[in-house]
């Protein structure tokens, strides 16, 4: 593997951690979007809250890490993205912020309206923004982005494959974020959540499944490069992630809880792999390879020595976070 | 760039007018609340300090209101932070493809900061109580020192724009090679990180403890607002004459390393000694008109002596020189001028405390505190509008013009406007919870944050969907 390859493996690296921790907590916004009425969705909302309080920032980072190895180490890359997918790079950072804020505010305002006003921005942002990545990402694979960059401002994204990633995007967040609170309200021993977000999960499971396969159909048509390499070097990728999808849905079924959590996660890191070894050697396909895009040795060698860096700091220190987190060391009674 | 020339000239330069103002703007915004996540943890950790080790219950009190706060401040930081990573991409793509492979490397550095700031805040904010005093206290240390970790790799990318080297470009211009440490720890590092560094000190100091000096002109005089005022007063009493001697050293490296950016802020318009410095006025190309002169003064402060030489504009080829001459100026006086009032304060304080061992009587004292806070923030706005509208109309000093930089996307001055009225609501939305939580606090409910529930909306059709 070249220093090129290995800071790409990096980048999927930030992607996959994205896609999980901050993929989950999107999906909680979007649980606290259709929970109902503040009676009915009195319990779950507090429940996400919860789940995502202590955590959400620091799983927002792993978006920063993506952008700054991206623009460090494939500068083009960054370059040619930007310039071409602004629109719906512009619509995201507007529902990161819109997010964020809503999701700090709400807590600490005293009026039912104005928590219901910032509890719907919040939740609104947290379905438009990984929609909108979600585009980017489709757009990217459909080798809409030409490497020179400013490619169509809009029909780069308006096509049938990015509107199915980003709308994947949004259900294997919700997927995910109902696995993890089937988990936390186990722990906790809430029968009546754990049973609510069950049947979440079994609904968001299929749906982003269905999405999966509507999605294979139109990398068939648009995206023919990423399309045949999937289904052959990608085919392992694939296979892993349908089997933890039945996984997770044979669990579900049966009310087991142990590798719950793992297994759902597995189905969608295996997608992300799978997407980049269908990819390989492109990062923009077809129009610009890994070791074509990538910065000088030295600025390479950077990004691996603080990537071991981050490694051996960042993921213990993540570690801790979440085993306190889990434990209710920090939360929100933790005051 | 390719594709430029097609496009009509005013329209260019309308967009680079643009993106320029859209970026000065979310900057601004960002950098009050990035001195915040500087700084709050070092005021916040001495008064938590000082609660666990001398029992002391208003100490412990301000920690835990003042981390409360924090936690509102850093998600503000946090989602504004992120824009400007957008934006460097969005705005600037010409530049991050062409060096983003030297510029990125402080921003993967600051990447690993931020990241462990944000975990241990989160651990800090959210272990009160739970967690044992002490353990409670060391999980806050990380965020001082990944605070300055920080607040040195941003920084030190933009001292890098100043002054750009560990690069080399092929006959196309494009990077070939690079190296980073050299890249890191350019030139311009050494002076503009600590001036940052101490700015955000100051910053964070005088500004929280103008919300003190606010409450007790309020007539709200009992210990905890002494304490509030006292502890980042102190820390900005000591860090301000520090400011002082790194801005000066600042201001005759810019003079030895960027003329034009120094010619442009001292409105020198002919080279030669015996330079006369101007405080305030209008610059023009025969001089500066209604300005307090002092003769020789600018030649000695680059040289410590009248008959040092100081480059000025007629020398910097006509397409080098930094626009908004007068803008550049005031910006520097009004730096230069509200550190040295608050140097002033500063000294105020320490002369009192040395004699009674308290803070001035007088209401004058509170007052000068109260706006102390904001002089501090459009100080640092101005030092930014120096180093930044200074260095125009480079983006990369020597290398990369700004508007060989810009963005050919279309409809910067709508987004523009989007972002204005979305940062208002964004800065309407934290003070007003900020106030929500510090009235809640006086009415005696240290929780200072409302309970849930809270909902989209009372009825189904009423939600979006």
């Amino acid at each position: 593997m070249s220093k090129a390859d290995l800071a790409a493996a990096i980048l999927w690296i930030g992607a996959t951690m994205y896609a999980i921790f901050a993929g989950a907590d999107f999906g909680g916004g979007l649980w606290d979007l259709i929970a109902g009425d503040a009676e009915r969705g009195k319990k779950p909302r507090a429940r996400i809250q919860r789940s995502i309080a202590p955590v959400w920032e620091a799983n927002h980072v792993w978006l920063i890490f993506i952008l700054v190895v991206l623009w460090t180490a494939f500068p083009e890359a960054f370059g040619a993205i930007m310039s071409t997918l602004y629109v719906p790079l512009a619509l995201a950072a507007l529902g990161i912020v819109l997010r964020g804020a809503g999701f700090a505010f709400r807590k600490s305002v005293d009026s039912l309206s104005q928590q219901r006003a910032l509890g719907a921005t919040f939740a609104i942002s947290s379905v438009l923004t990984p929609f909108f990545m979600g585009t980017v990402v489709g757009a990217v694979a459909s080798g809409n982005v030409p490497a020179e960059g400013n490619g169509a401002a809009f029909s780069s994204w308006l096509e049938p494959l990015p509107l199915l990633t980003g709308a994947l995007f949004v259900a294997s967040g919700a997927y995910l974020a109902a696995i993890f609170l089937v988990a936390d309200s186990h722990r906790v021993d809430d029968k009546e959540m754990e049973g609510y977000f069950s049947a979440r999960a079994l609904a968001a499971g299929l749906v982003a499944g269905g999405l999966a396969v509507a999605g294979l159909i139109a990398l068939h048509g648009e995206a023919r490069y990423v399309y045949d390499r999937l289904i052959v070097e990608g085919l392992p990728f694939v296979i892993i992630s349908i089997l933890c999808g039945f996984g997770v849905l044979g669990l579900l079924l049966g009310r087991g809880r142990r590798g719950l959590r793992p297994l759902a996660a597995g189905a969608v890191v295996a997608v992300i792999w799978g997407w980049g070894v269908a990819q390989f050697p492109y990062l923009l396909p077809t129009s610009l390879t890994i070791s074509d895009a990538a910065a000088p040795g030295p600025t390479l060698t950077a990004i691996l020595v603080v990537f071991c860096v981050a490694a051996v700091t960042i993921l213990p220190a993540l570690g801790l976070l979440y085993t306190l987190a889990q434990r209710d060391v920090v939360g929100e009674s933790g005051e | 760039m390719p594709g430029l020339d097609a496009l009509p000239l005013a329209a260019s330069e309308s967009n680079l007018l643009a993106a320029r103002e859209l970026m000065a703007f979310t900057l601004a915004f960002h950098i009050v609340l990035a001195c915040l996540g500087v700084a709050l943890p070092a005021m916040i950790l001495t008064a938590n300090w000082l609660g666990l080790r001398r029992g002391d219950a208003d100490a412990m009190r301000l920690a835990r209101r003042w981390s409360k706060a924090m936690g509102v401040t850093f998600a503000v930081g946090a989602v504004t932070g992120t824009v400007l990573s957008f934006e460097f991409g969005l705005l600037w793509p010409q530049f991050m493809a062409r060096f983003g492979d030297a510029f990125g490397i402080a921003f993967a550095i600051e990447g690993i900061f931020f990241f462990t700031e944000a975990i241990f805040l989160a651990i800090y904010i959210y272990g009160w109580k739970r967690l044992s005093g002490w353990a409670h206290w060391w999980s806050g240390v990380p965020m001082v020192i990944t605070g300055i970790g920080g607040a040195f790799s941003v920084v030190t990318a933009n001292s890098w724009m100043n002054a750009p080297q560990g690069f080399t470009l092929d006959a196309a211009g494009r990077v070939v090679e690079t190296e980073p440490l050299k890249v890191l720890f350019n030139p311009a590092w050494h002076y503009e990180v600590p001036h940052m560094i101490l700015a955000a000190y100051m910053v964070v100091g005088f500004l929280v403890a103008s919300i003190y000096a606010v409450g007790m002109l309020r007539g709200r005089r009992d210990r905890l607002h002494r304490l509030g005022l006292l502890i980042p007063l102190t820390v900005a009493c000591i860090v301000t004459p520090i400011q002082l001697f790194v801005g000066d050293t600042a201001a005759r490296e810019v003079a030895d390393h960027q003329p034009a950016k120094f010619a442009g802020f001292e409105c020198i318009q002919e080279t030669g000694t015996h330079q006369t410095e101007y405080i305030g006025g209008i610059c023009t190309s025969d001089g500066v008109k209604a300005a307090i002169p002092i003769p020789d003064l600018d030649s000695f402060l680059v040289g410590f002596s009248a008959d040092t030489k100081v480059i000025g504009l007629e020398d910097i080829p006509a397409d080098e020189r930094p626009p908004a001459n007068t803008l550049l100026h005031l910006a520097f006086d009004a730096m230069v001028g509200i550190g040295t009032a608050l140097l002033g304060l500063a000294a105020w304080l320490a002369f009192v405390w040395w004699r009674r061992r308290d803070i001035p009587r007088t209401a004058w004292f509170l007052r000068a505190v109260a706006v102390s806070g904001v002089g501090a923030i459009v100080a640092l706005w101005a030092g930014w509008i120096v180093t930044e509208v200074g260095r125009q109309p480079w983006i990369v000093q020597g290398y990369m013009r700004t508007s060989e930089a810009v963005t050919e996307a279309e409809g910067i001055w709508f987004a523009f406007a989007g972002v204005l009225v979305l940062y208002a609501g964004l800065g309407a939305g934290a003070i007003l919870v900020l106030r929500a939580m510090s009235r809640r606090w006086r009415e005696g409910d240290e929780g200072g944050e409302a309970e849930t529930p809270y909902g989209p909306a009372a009825t189904p059709e009423a939600k979006t969907g």
